[in-house]
Protein backbone atom coordinates (compact mmCIF):
# COMPACT_ATOMS: atom_id res chain seq x y z
CA UNK A 1 0.00 0.00 0.00
CA UNK A 2 1.41 3.39 -1.26
CA UNK A 3 0.57 6.55 1.13
CA UNK A 4 1.37 10.32 0.38
CA UNK A 5 1.57 12.34 3.52
CA UNK A 6 1.46 16.01 3.57
CA UNK A 7 2.04 17.73 6.33
CA UNK A 8 2.04 21.68 6.72
CA UNK A 9 0.89 22.28 10.23
CA UNK A 10 3.72 24.07 11.45
CA UNK A 11 6.65 26.16 9.58
CA UNK A 12 7.81 23.26 8.03
CA UNK A 13 6.56 21.90 4.85
CA UNK A 14 6.59 18.13 4.66
CA UNK A 15 5.41 15.06 1.90
CA UNK A 16 6.60 11.80 1.74
CA UNK A 17 5.87 8.65 -0.08
CA UNK A 18 6.24 5.08 1.78
CA UNK A 19 4.95 1.57 -0.09
CA UNK A 20 4.44 -0.75 3.26
CA UNK A 21 7.94 -0.86 4.91
CA UNK A 22 9.73 1.35 2.63
CA UNK A 23 10.15 4.91 2.67
CA UNK A 24 10.16 5.71 -1.01
CA UNK A 25 10.53 9.40 -1.30
CA UNK A 26 10.51 12.57 2.36
CA UNK A 27 10.67 16.22 1.19
CA UNK A 28 11.06 18.86 4.07
CA UNK A 29 11.47 22.60 3.97
CA UNK A 30 11.71 24.52 7.02
CA UNK A 31 11.86 27.68 5.29
CA UNK A 32 8.64 29.74 6.79
CA UNK A 33 5.78 29.45 6.26
CA UNK A 34 4.69 29.82 2.69
CA UNK A 35 3.11 26.63 2.49
CA UNK A 36 0.44 28.10 0.12
CA UNK A 37 3.27 28.18 -2.46
CA UNK A 38 5.20 25.66 -1.91
CA UNK A 39 3.60 22.86 -1.02
CA UNK A 40 1.49 21.90 -3.62
CA UNK A 41 4.79 21.71 -6.04
CA UNK A 42 6.43 19.61 -3.12
CA UNK A 43 3.73 17.13 -3.54
CA UNK A 44 4.18 17.12 -7.69
CA UNK A 45 7.80 17.03 -7.33
CA UNK A 46 7.66 14.36 -4.60
CA UNK A 47 5.58 12.45 -6.89
CA UNK A 48 7.79 12.93 -9.95
CA UNK A 49 10.88 11.82 -7.59
CA UNK A 50 9.27 8.44 -7.04
CA UNK A 51 8.29 8.55 -10.53
CA UNK A 52 4.49 8.11 -9.34
CA UNK A 53 1.47 9.60 -10.18
CA UNK A 54 -1.59 9.94 -7.88
CA UNK A 55 -2.96 7.24 -9.82
CA UNK A 56 -0.52 4.70 -8.01
CA UNK A 57 -1.58 6.03 -4.35
CA UNK A 58 -3.75 4.58 -1.88
CA UNK A 59 -4.01 7.05 0.88
CA UNK A 60 -3.37 10.70 1.68
CA UNK A 61 -2.48 11.04 5.23
CA UNK A 62 -2.73 14.84 6.14
CA UNK A 63 -1.86 16.41 9.62
CA UNK A 64 -4.94 17.63 11.14
CA UNK A 65 -3.71 19.76 14.34
CA UNK A 66 -2.82 21.18 16.41
CA UNK A 67 -1.06 23.57 14.84
CA UNK A 68 -0.78 26.82 13.10
CA UNK A 69 -4.64 27.46 11.71
CA UNK A 70 -3.55 29.00 8.24
CA UNK A 71 -1.25 25.97 7.86
CA UNK A 72 -3.57 23.17 8.70
CA UNK A 73 -6.21 24.84 6.40
CA UNK A 74 -3.80 24.55 3.52
CA UNK A 75 -2.31 21.66 4.12
CA UNK A 76 -6.59 19.99 4.75
CA UNK A 77 -7.68 22.05 1.77
CA UNK A 78 -5.05 20.78 -0.44
CA UNK A 79 -5.56 17.05 0.54
CA UNK A 80 -9.17 16.77 0.36
CA UNK A 81 -9.49 18.67 -3.29
CA UNK A 82 -6.84 16.02 -4.25
CA UNK A 83 -9.15 12.89 -2.37
CA UNK A 84 -12.42 14.44 -3.80
CA UNK A 85 -10.51 14.58 -7.61
CA UNK A 86 -9.35 10.93 -7.45
CA UNK A 87 -11.25 9.28 -5.02
CA UNK A 88 -8.18 8.35 -2.89
CA UNK A 89 -8.96 7.79 0.53
CA UNK A 90 -8.12 10.11 3.40
CA UNK A 91 -6.78 9.73 6.98
CA UNK A 92 -6.08 12.55 9.51
CA UNK A 93 -3.02 12.18 11.92
CA UNK A 94 -2.95 14.32 15.01
CA UNK A 95 0.04 16.23 14.37
CA UNK A 96 1.98 15.57 18.06
CA UNK A 97 1.47 11.90 17.51
CA UNK A 98 2.99 12.58 14.08
CA UNK A 99 5.52 14.25 15.47
CA UNK A 100 6.18 12.31 18.74
CA UNK A 101 6.50 8.96 15.98
CA UNK A 102 9.86 10.59 15.21
CA UNK A 103 11.44 8.92 18.59
CA UNK A 104 8.91 6.02 18.58
CA UNK A 105 11.33 3.57 20.46
CA UNK A 106 12.98 5.14 23.02
CA UNK A 107 12.31 3.96 26.31
CA UNK A 108 11.65 7.35 27.65
CA UNK A 109 8.71 9.76 28.38
CA UNK A 110 8.10 11.44 25.05
CA UNK A 111 6.75 14.94 25.05
CA UNK A 112 6.31 17.19 21.65
CA UNK A 113 5.51 20.90 21.83
CA UNK A 114 4.46 22.98 18.90
CA UNK A 115 4.64 26.47 19.61
CA UNK A 116 1.38 28.00 19.91
CA UNK A 117 2.06 31.81 20.19
CA UNK A 118 0.18 33.73 23.43
CA UNK A 119 3.36 31.68 25.63
CA UNK A 120 2.07 28.47 25.10
CA UNK A 121 2.50 25.20 23.67
CA UNK A 122 0.62 22.68 22.03
CA UNK A 123 1.29 19.04 23.67
CA UNK A 124 0.53 16.01 25.22
CA UNK A 125 2.65 13.02 26.54
CA UNK A 126 3.75 10.15 25.12
CA UNK A 127 5.29 6.96 26.80
CA UNK A 128 6.69 3.51 24.37
CA UNK A 129 5.43 -0.06 25.29
CA UNK A 130 8.00 -1.52 23.20
CA UNK A 131 6.52 -1.19 19.75
CA UNK A 132 4.77 1.81 19.79
CA UNK A 133 3.81 5.33 21.15
CA UNK A 134 0.74 5.13 23.53
CA UNK A 135 -0.76 8.64 24.50
CA UNK A 136 -1.18 9.53 28.20
CA UNK A 137 -2.45 12.27 28.26
CA UNK A 138 -5.25 14.79 26.77
CA UNK A 139 -3.92 17.53 23.37
CA UNK A 140 -3.65 20.88 25.27
CA UNK A 141 -2.40 23.90 25.04
CA UNK A 142 -0.84 25.57 28.28
CA UNK A 143 2.52 27.79 28.89
CA UNK A 144 5.66 25.45 29.53
CA UNK A 145 5.81 26.41 33.50
CA UNK A 146 2.49 24.69 33.96
CA UNK A 147 3.79 21.67 31.28
CA UNK A 148 6.95 21.66 33.38
CA UNK A 149 5.07 21.21 36.61
CA UNK A 150 2.96 18.57 36.13
CA UNK A 151 6.12 16.27 34.14
CA UNK A 152 7.86 17.68 37.46
CA UNK A 153 5.47 15.17 39.31
CA UNK A 154 6.26 12.02 37.19
CA UNK A 155 10.01 12.07 38.65
CA UNK A 156 11.05 10.66 35.07
CA UNK A 157 13.08 11.16 32.16
CA UNK A 158 11.47 13.49 29.50
CA UNK A 159 12.61 13.79 25.88
CA UNK A 160 11.13 17.36 24.53
CA UNK A 161 10.90 17.59 20.77
CA UNK A 162 9.35 19.80 18.14
CA UNK A 163 9.82 23.94 17.44
CA UNK A 164 8.13 24.86 20.89
CA UNK A 165 11.90 23.34 21.95
CA UNK A 166 13.63 26.12 20.22
CA UNK A 167 11.51 28.51 21.97
CA UNK A 168 11.22 27.35 25.67
CA UNK A 169 14.70 25.40 25.87
CA UNK A 170 15.77 27.29 29.08
CA UNK A 171 12.62 27.84 30.45
CA UNK A 172 12.14 23.69 30.43
CA UNK A 173 15.30 23.06 31.53
CA UNK A 174 15.73 25.50 34.54
CA UNK A 175 12.08 24.09 35.84
CA UNK A 176 13.08 19.72 35.03
CA UNK A 177 16.90 20.25 35.06
CA UNK A 178 18.66 17.03 34.71
CA UNK A 179 14.83 15.19 34.04
CA UNK A 180 14.61 17.10 30.39
CA UNK A 181 16.03 16.09 27.68
CA UNK A 182 15.85 16.47 23.81
CA UNK A 183 15.45 14.88 20.46
CA UNK A 184 18.68 15.07 18.27
CA UNK A 185 18.22 18.20 15.48
CA UNK A 186 17.18 15.71 12.85
CA UNK A 187 14.15 14.48 14.58
CA UNK A 188 13.26 17.53 16.54
CA UNK A 189 10.96 18.74 13.96
CA UNK A 190 7.68 17.45 12.26
CA UNK A 191 9.10 14.60 9.63
CA UNK A 192 6.43 13.39 6.54
CA UNK A 193 7.68 9.69 6.57
CA UNK A 194 6.52 9.56 10.68
CA UNK A 195 3.52 10.86 9.56
CA UNK A 196 3.20 8.21 6.62
CA UNK A 197 3.99 5.89 8.69
CA UNK A 198 0.84 6.43 11.55
CA UNK A 199 -1.28 7.19 8.03
CA UNK A 200 -0.44 3.32 6.71
CA UNK A 201 -1.57 1.88 10.34
CA UNK A 202 -4.54 3.98 10.28
CA UNK A 203 -5.33 2.94 6.53
CA UNK A 204 -5.04 -1.03 7.32
CA UNK A 205 -7.84 -0.19 10.25
CA UNK A 206 -9.70 0.99 7.65
CA UNK A 207 -10.11 4.51 9.58
CA UNK A 208 -10.47 6.67 6.38
CA UNK A 209 -12.41 10.27 6.71
CA UNK A 210 -15.45 11.92 5.01
CA UNK A 211 -13.94 14.60 3.25
CA UNK A 212 -17.26 16.59 3.46
CA UNK A 213 -17.47 16.87 7.23
CA UNK A 214 -13.62 16.51 8.11
CA UNK A 215 -12.45 19.84 9.59
CA UNK A 216 -8.93 20.65 11.06
CA UNK A 217 -7.96 19.89 14.52
CA UNK A 218 -7.87 23.37 15.73
CA UNK A 219 -7.96 22.84 19.53
CA UNK A 220 -8.57 26.55 20.25
CA UNK A 221 -11.43 28.29 19.43
CA UNK A 222 -11.02 31.90 17.28
CA UNK A 223 -10.43 35.01 18.81
CA UNK A 224 -13.45 36.28 17.72
CA UNK A 225 -15.75 33.30 18.96
CA UNK A 226 -13.64 33.06 23.05
CA UNK A 227 -14.80 37.31 23.21
CA UNK A 228 -18.33 36.97 21.96
CA UNK A 229 -18.64 33.80 24.31
CA UNK A 230 -17.14 35.93 27.29
CA UNK A 231 -19.55 38.74 26.49
CA UNK A 232 -22.36 36.43 26.39
CA UNK A 233 -21.27 35.55 30.08
CA UNK A 234 -20.77 38.93 31.16
CA UNK A 235 -24.35 39.90 29.80
CA UNK B 1 -3.16 28.96 -34.12
CA UNK B 2 -5.38 27.41 -31.53
CA UNK B 3 -7.96 25.60 -32.33
CA UNK B 4 -10.91 26.11 -29.30
CA UNK B 5 -13.25 23.58 -28.31
CA UNK B 6 -15.66 24.58 -25.44
CA UNK B 7 -14.87 25.52 -22.45
CA UNK B 8 -16.06 24.18 -19.24
CA UNK B 9 -14.50 25.68 -16.52
CA UNK B 10 -14.96 25.34 -13.13
CA UNK B 11 -14.86 28.42 -10.48
CA UNK B 12 -14.27 28.91 -7.00
CA UNK B 13 -14.57 32.21 -5.01
CA UNK B 14 -13.92 32.65 -1.11
CA UNK B 15 -12.49 36.24 -1.17
CA UNK B 16 -15.09 36.70 1.98
CA UNK B 17 -17.88 35.31 3.52
CA UNK B 18 -19.29 33.31 0.62
CA UNK B 19 -18.58 30.00 -0.64
CA UNK B 20 -19.20 30.30 -3.66
CA UNK B 21 -18.50 27.81 -6.62
CA UNK B 22 -19.84 27.74 -10.44
CA UNK B 23 -19.19 25.38 -13.37
CA UNK B 24 -19.75 28.01 -16.48
CA UNK B 25 -19.85 26.84 -20.50
CA UNK B 26 -18.18 29.54 -23.03
CA UNK B 27 -18.12 32.48 -20.58
CA UNK B 28 -21.83 32.59 -21.00
CA UNK B 29 -23.56 29.38 -19.64
CA UNK B 30 -24.05 28.59 -16.00
CA UNK B 31 -24.20 25.20 -16.02
CA UNK B 32 -24.39 24.91 -12.41
CA UNK B 33 -24.04 27.20 -9.34
CA UNK B 34 -23.62 26.73 -5.23
CA UNK B 35 -23.20 29.85 -3.14
CA UNK B 36 -23.07 29.11 0.57
CA UNK B 37 -23.27 32.16 2.45
CA UNK B 38 -21.82 32.50 5.85
CA UNK B 39 -24.34 35.53 6.82
CA UNK B 40 -25.78 33.83 9.46
CA UNK B 41 -22.33 33.07 10.84
CA UNK B 42 -21.09 36.06 10.70
CA UNK B 43 -24.30 37.80 12.49
CA UNK B 44 -23.71 37.55 15.93
CA UNK B 45 -20.25 39.41 15.66
CA UNK B 46 -21.67 42.30 13.63
CA UNK B 47 -19.40 41.58 10.66
CA UNK B 48 -17.00 39.17 8.65
CA UNK B 49 -14.68 37.72 11.39
CA UNK B 50 -11.70 36.08 9.11
CA UNK B 51 -10.79 33.09 11.22
CA UNK B 52 -14.55 31.99 11.43
CA UNK B 53 -15.08 32.80 7.35
CA UNK B 54 -11.71 30.86 6.85
CA UNK B 55 -12.72 27.87 8.80
CA UNK B 56 -16.34 28.34 7.45
CA UNK B 57 -15.24 28.18 3.81
CA UNK B 58 -12.79 24.86 4.63
CA UNK B 59 -15.92 23.11 5.88
CA UNK B 60 -17.82 24.16 2.70
CA UNK B 61 -16.11 23.78 -0.26
CA UNK B 62 -15.60 20.23 -0.88
CA UNK B 63 -19.34 20.24 -0.82
CA UNK B 64 -20.11 22.83 -2.54
CA UNK B 65 -17.79 21.59 -5.55
CA UNK B 66 -20.02 18.01 -5.39
CA UNK B 67 -23.27 19.62 -5.32
CA UNK B 68 -22.01 21.77 -8.63
CA UNK B 69 -20.85 18.57 -10.50
CA UNK B 70 -24.82 17.30 -9.46
CA UNK B 71 -26.01 20.31 -10.57
CA UNK B 72 -24.77 20.35 -13.92
CA UNK B 73 -24.16 16.04 -14.36
CA UNK B 74 -20.64 16.55 -14.98
CA UNK B 75 -17.94 14.87 -13.49
CA UNK B 76 -14.18 16.34 -12.78
CA UNK B 77 -12.90 14.67 -15.85
CA UNK B 78 -15.69 16.95 -18.23
CA UNK B 79 -14.07 19.89 -16.57
CA UNK B 80 -12.07 21.42 -19.05
CA UNK B 81 -10.48 24.35 -16.68
CA UNK B 82 -10.10 25.40 -12.84
CA UNK B 83 -10.67 28.96 -11.67
CA UNK B 84 -10.12 30.78 -8.91
CA UNK B 85 -10.37 34.00 -7.27
CA UNK B 86 -6.67 34.46 -5.78
CA UNK B 87 -7.28 38.56 -4.61
CA UNK B 88 -8.48 40.76 -3.33
CA UNK B 89 -10.04 39.73 -0.22
CA UNK B 90 -9.55 37.74 3.21
CA UNK B 91 -5.78 35.87 2.95
CA UNK B 92 -7.22 33.07 5.18
CA UNK B 93 -10.34 32.96 3.36
CA UNK B 94 -8.88 33.36 -0.44
CA UNK B 95 -6.36 30.48 -0.02
CA UNK B 96 -8.61 28.09 1.13
CA UNK B 97 -9.77 28.72 -2.35
CA UNK B 98 -6.50 28.73 -3.59
CA UNK B 99 -5.37 25.25 -2.38
CA UNK B 100 -8.39 24.15 -3.15
CA UNK B 101 -8.73 24.75 -6.81
CA UNK B 102 -4.91 24.11 -7.44
CA UNK B 103 -4.68 20.61 -5.69
CA UNK B 104 -8.54 20.23 -8.10
CA UNK B 105 -6.60 21.29 -11.27
CA UNK B 106 -3.31 19.71 -9.93
CA UNK B 107 -5.16 16.04 -9.18
CA UNK B 108 -7.48 16.50 -12.80
CA UNK B 109 -3.96 17.45 -14.73
CA UNK B 110 -6.12 20.43 -16.12
CA UNK B 111 -4.63 24.42 -16.52
CA UNK B 112 -5.43 26.41 -13.96
CA UNK B 113 -6.88 30.22 -14.24
CA UNK B 114 -6.28 32.48 -11.30
CA UNK B 115 -8.69 35.55 -11.34
CA UNK B 116 -8.97 39.13 -9.85
CA UNK B 117 -12.29 39.31 -7.47
CA UNK B 118 -12.77 42.97 -8.83
CA UNK B 119 -12.25 41.56 -12.29
CA UNK B 120 -14.27 38.84 -12.26
CA UNK B 121 -17.60 41.11 -11.24
CA UNK B 122 -16.96 43.04 -14.62
CA UNK B 123 -17.06 40.08 -16.17
CA UNK B 124 -20.83 39.41 -14.51
CA UNK B 125 -22.04 41.98 -17.19
CA UNK B 126 -20.61 39.88 -19.69
CA UNK B 127 -21.62 36.61 -18.11
CA UNK B 128 -25.34 37.74 -18.70
CA UNK B 129 -24.86 40.06 -21.89
CA UNK B 130 -23.55 38.75 -25.02
CA UNK B 131 -23.92 41.60 -27.23
CA UNK B 132 -21.30 43.95 -25.44
CA UNK B 133 -19.36 46.28 -27.81
CA UNK B 134 -16.69 47.96 -26.48
CA UNK B 135 -15.44 50.64 -25.73
CA UNK B 136 -17.06 50.96 -22.69
CA UNK B 137 -16.95 52.95 -19.21
CA UNK B 138 -17.78 50.42 -16.24
CA UNK B 139 -18.53 51.97 -12.54
CA UNK B 140 -16.96 49.21 -9.94
CA UNK B 141 -18.75 49.46 -6.49
CA UNK B 142 -18.23 47.52 -3.75
CA UNK B 143 -17.10 47.00 -0.07
CA UNK B 144 -13.36 47.55 -0.95
CA UNK B 145 -13.50 49.18 -4.03
CA UNK B 146 -15.20 52.35 -6.25
CA UNK B 147 -13.16 52.20 -9.47
CA UNK B 148 -14.33 54.06 -13.08
CA UNK B 149 -12.26 52.15 -15.71
CA UNK B 150 -12.78 52.18 -19.40
CA UNK B 151 -12.57 49.65 -20.98
CA UNK B 152 -11.75 49.05 -24.71
CA UNK B 153 -11.55 45.20 -25.22
CA UNK B 154 -11.52 41.74 -22.88
CA UNK B 155 -8.92 42.20 -20.45
CA UNK B 156 -7.88 45.61 -21.13
CA UNK B 157 -8.25 48.69 -19.13
CA UNK B 158 -7.57 52.36 -18.65
CA UNK B 159 -8.23 53.32 -14.86
CA UNK B 160 -9.58 56.37 -15.02
CA UNK B 161 -10.18 57.17 -11.42
CA UNK B 162 -10.90 54.79 -8.06
CA UNK B 163 -11.28 55.79 -3.99
CA UNK B 164 -8.90 57.93 -2.16
CA UNK B 165 -10.59 56.77 0.85
CA UNK B 166 -13.08 54.89 2.02
CA UNK B 167 -14.74 52.38 -1.09
CA UNK B 168 -18.42 53.32 -1.53
CA UNK B 169 -19.58 49.94 0.52
CA UNK B 170 -17.27 50.42 3.16
CA UNK B 171 -19.33 53.83 3.87
CA UNK B 172 -22.69 51.70 3.38
CA UNK B 173 -21.18 49.79 6.07
CA UNK B 174 -19.82 51.92 8.09
CA UNK B 175 -22.72 54.25 8.64
CA UNK B 176 -25.12 51.58 9.05
CA UNK B 177 -23.60 50.75 12.00
CA UNK B 178 -23.65 54.14 13.14
CA UNK B 179 -27.28 54.22 12.59
CA UNK B 180 -27.46 50.73 14.24
CA UNK B 181 -28.28 48.72 11.26
CA UNK B 182 -26.54 45.77 11.41
CA UNK B 183 -24.74 44.00 9.26
CA UNK B 184 -24.75 43.74 6.00
CA UNK B 185 -25.04 47.43 5.68
CA UNK B 186 -25.83 47.83 2.14
CA UNK B 187 -29.55 46.24 1.62
CA UNK B 188 -30.33 47.58 5.44
CA UNK B 189 -29.39 51.50 4.30
CA UNK B 190 -31.40 51.26 1.07
CA UNK B 191 -34.21 49.05 2.77
CA UNK B 192 -34.48 52.68 5.34
CA UNK B 193 -34.01 54.85 2.42
CA UNK B 194 -37.08 53.48 0.79
CA UNK B 195 -39.06 55.13 3.14
CA UNK B 196 -37.15 58.31 3.69
CA UNK B 197 -36.69 61.87 2.56
CA UNK B 198 -33.37 62.27 0.69
CA UNK B 199 -33.52 66.20 0.95
CA UNK B 200 -34.20 66.17 4.62
CA UNK B 201 -30.55 66.10 6.03
CA UNK B 202 -28.36 68.34 4.21
CA UNK B 203 -24.43 66.38 3.47
CA UNK B 204 -21.76 67.15 1.30
CA UNK B 205 -20.67 66.05 -1.75
CA UNK B 206 -16.77 65.33 -3.02
CA UNK B 207 -16.56 66.07 -6.04
CA UNK B 208 -12.21 66.74 -5.74
CA UNK B 209 -10.33 68.74 -8.25
CA UNK B 210 -12.19 69.48 -11.40
CA UNK B 211 -12.15 66.89 -13.81
CA UNK B 212 -11.09 64.34 -11.09
CA UNK B 213 -12.56 60.70 -11.95
CA UNK B 214 -11.06 59.96 -8.38
CA UNK B 215 -14.17 59.31 -5.26
CA UNK B 216 -13.71 60.53 -1.85
CA UNK B 217 -16.60 58.86 0.68
CA UNK B 218 -15.01 59.29 4.15
CA UNK B 219 -15.60 62.89 4.33
CA UNK B 220 -19.16 61.68 3.71
CA UNK B 221 -19.38 59.04 6.61
CA UNK B 222 -17.72 61.71 8.86
CA UNK B 223 -20.79 63.74 8.07
CA UNK B 224 -23.12 61.18 9.21
CA UNK B 225 -21.19 60.81 12.12
CA UNK B 226 -21.50 64.38 13.33
CA UNK B 227 -24.85 64.76 12.73
CA UNK B 228 -25.59 61.75 15.00
CA UNK B 229 -23.36 63.51 17.64
CA UNK B 230 -25.05 66.67 17.39
CA UNK B 231 -28.62 65.80 17.17
CA UNK B 232 -27.88 63.41 20.04
CA UNK B 233 -26.47 66.52 22.35
CA UNK B 234 -29.52 68.46 21.44
CA UNK B 235 -30.94 65.30 22.87
CA UNK B 236 -33.14 65.66 19.32
CA UNK B 237 -34.78 62.71 17.46
CA UNK B 238 -33.21 60.98 14.86
CA UNK B 239 -35.17 59.63 11.70
CA UNK B 240 -33.36 57.04 10.24
CA UNK B 241 -34.75 56.90 7.31
CA UNK B 242 -34.56 60.32 5.91
CA UNK B 243 -30.49 60.25 7.15
CA UNK B 244 -30.41 56.90 5.44
CA UNK B 245 -31.96 58.12 2.21
CA UNK B 246 -29.73 61.43 2.30
CA UNK B 247 -26.79 59.55 2.64
CA UNK B 248 -27.48 57.22 -0.12
CA UNK B 249 -28.55 60.20 -2.62
CA UNK B 250 -25.17 62.08 -2.01
CA UNK B 251 -22.95 58.79 -2.32
CA UNK B 252 -25.16 58.16 -5.52
CA UNK B 253 -25.46 61.45 -7.25
CA UNK B 254 -21.58 61.45 -7.17
CA UNK B 255 -21.54 57.74 -8.84
CA UNK B 256 -23.92 58.52 -11.07
CA UNK B 257 -22.28 62.37 -12.12
CA UNK B 258 -18.65 61.26 -12.34
CA UNK B 259 -19.79 57.64 -14.62
CA UNK B 260 -21.65 59.89 -16.99
CA UNK B 261 -19.06 62.36 -17.71
CA UNK B 262 -16.41 60.10 -18.19
CA UNK B 263 -18.84 58.06 -20.58
CA UNK B 264 -19.32 61.04 -22.40
CA UNK B 265 -15.54 62.38 -22.17
CA UNK B 266 -14.48 58.69 -23.35
CA UNK B 267 -17.31 58.85 -26.10
CA UNK B 268 -18.57 55.38 -25.18
CA UNK B 269 -22.02 54.34 -26.34
CA UNK B 270 -21.78 51.62 -22.97
CA UNK B 271 -21.79 51.63 -19.32
CA UNK B 272 -21.16 48.83 -17.30
CA UNK B 273 -22.23 48.96 -13.60
CA UNK B 274 -20.22 46.12 -11.49
CA UNK B 275 -19.74 44.99 -7.78
CA UNK B 276 -21.52 44.53 -5.02
CA UNK B 277 -23.11 47.87 -4.68
CA UNK B 278 -24.50 47.69 -8.11
CA UNK B 279 -27.26 45.48 -6.55
CA UNK B 280 -28.29 49.04 -4.37
CA UNK B 281 -31.72 49.46 -6.85
CA UNK B 282 -31.82 53.35 -6.54
CA UNK B 283 -28.09 53.26 -7.87
CA UNK B 284 -29.03 51.22 -10.80
CA UNK B 285 -32.40 53.71 -11.35
CA UNK B 286 -30.18 57.02 -11.20
CA UNK B 287 -28.17 55.86 -13.76
CA UNK B 288 -30.56 54.45 -15.50
CA UNK B 289 -32.19 57.84 -16.09
CA UNK B 290 -29.42 59.59 -16.68
CA UNK B 291 -27.51 57.21 -18.93
CA UNK B 292 -30.90 57.03 -20.81
CA UNK B 293 -30.99 60.81 -21.10
CA UNK B 294 -27.71 60.62 -23.06
CA UNK B 295 -28.60 57.83 -25.12
CA UNK B 296 -26.38 55.70 -23.54
CA UNK B 297 -26.61 52.25 -22.91
CA UNK B 298 -26.91 51.17 -19.03
CA UNK B 299 -25.61 47.38 -18.41
CA UNK B 300 -25.85 45.71 -15.19
CA UNK B 301 -25.92 42.37 -13.71
CA UNK B 302 -29.02 40.38 -12.09
CA UNK B 303 -29.21 41.39 -8.62
CA UNK B 304 -28.10 37.69 -7.99
CA UNK B 305 -24.64 38.44 -9.67
CA UNK B 306 -23.93 41.59 -8.29
CA UNK B 307 -22.87 40.28 -4.87
CA UNK B 308 -20.04 37.72 -4.88
CA UNK B 309 -20.21 34.87 -6.78
CA UNK B 310 -18.30 32.04 -8.89
CA UNK B 311 -20.15 32.16 -12.20
CA UNK B 312 -18.75 35.88 -12.73
CA UNK B 313 -15.14 34.38 -11.99
CA UNK B 314 -15.79 31.22 -14.52
CA UNK B 315 -16.74 34.12 -17.15
CA UNK B 316 -13.78 36.01 -16.52
CA UNK B 317 -11.54 32.80 -17.03
CA UNK B 318 -13.31 32.04 -20.06
CA UNK B 319 -11.38 35.16 -21.86
CA UNK B 320 -8.24 34.62 -19.63
CA UNK B 321 -8.10 30.86 -20.89
CA UNK B 322 -8.64 32.31 -24.51
CA UNK B 323 -5.48 34.48 -24.27
CA UNK B 324 -3.76 31.16 -22.59
CA UNK B 325 -3.44 33.45 -19.06
CA UNK B 326 -2.81 30.45 -17.06
CA UNK B 327 -1.15 30.21 -13.57
CA UNK B 328 1.69 27.85 -11.69
CA UNK B 329 0.92 25.16 -8.88
CA UNK B 330 2.35 28.19 -6.77
CA UNK B 331 0.24 30.33 -7.36
CA UNK B 332 -0.35 32.06 -3.95
CA UNK B 333 -3.34 33.94 -2.54
CA UNK B 334 -3.02 38.18 -2.47
CA UNK B 335 -5.00 39.41 0.13
CA UNK B 336 -4.29 42.94 -1.18
CA UNK B 337 -4.20 42.47 -5.25
CA UNK B 338 -3.99 45.19 -6.80
CA UNK B 339 -6.64 46.65 -9.53
CA UNK B 340 -5.77 49.92 -11.18
CA UNK B 341 -3.26 51.98 -12.54
CA UNK B 342 -0.34 49.90 -11.05
CA UNK B 343 -1.32 46.82 -12.85
ZN1 LIG C 1 -17.06 41.21 -4.34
Amino acid sequence: MIILSIDSATPVAGVALIDNNKILAENFLNTGNTHSEKLLPLIKQTLEGAKLELKNIDGIAVSIGPGSFTGLRIGLATAKALSQVTGIKLVAIPTLDALAQNLAGIDQLVCPILNARKGEVYTALYHSNGMELVRQSEYTALSPFALCSQLKDLKKPVTFLGDGVFEYKEIIASQLGGQAHWAPLHQLLPRAASLAVLGLKELEQGKTENIFTLKPFYLRKSEAEIKWEAGRCRR
Amino acid sequence: MIILTDTIILAVETSCDETAVAIVKNGTEVLAEVVASQISTHEKFGGVVPEVASRKHLELINISVEEALDQANLTFSEITHFAVTYGPGLVGALLVGVATAKAMAFAAQKPLIGVHHIEGHVYANFLTHNDIEFPVVCLIVSGGHTTLVEITDYGKYKFLGQTRDDAAGEAFDKVARALGLGYPGGPKIEECARAGNSTATKLPRAWLEEGSYDFSFSGLKSAVLNYLNKQEMKKEAIDINDLAASFQAAVIEVLSEKTLRAAKEAQVKTVLLAGGVAANKALREDLADRCSKQGIRLVCPPIEYCTDNAAMIGCAAHYKALRGEFVGLNLNAVPNLKFGSSS
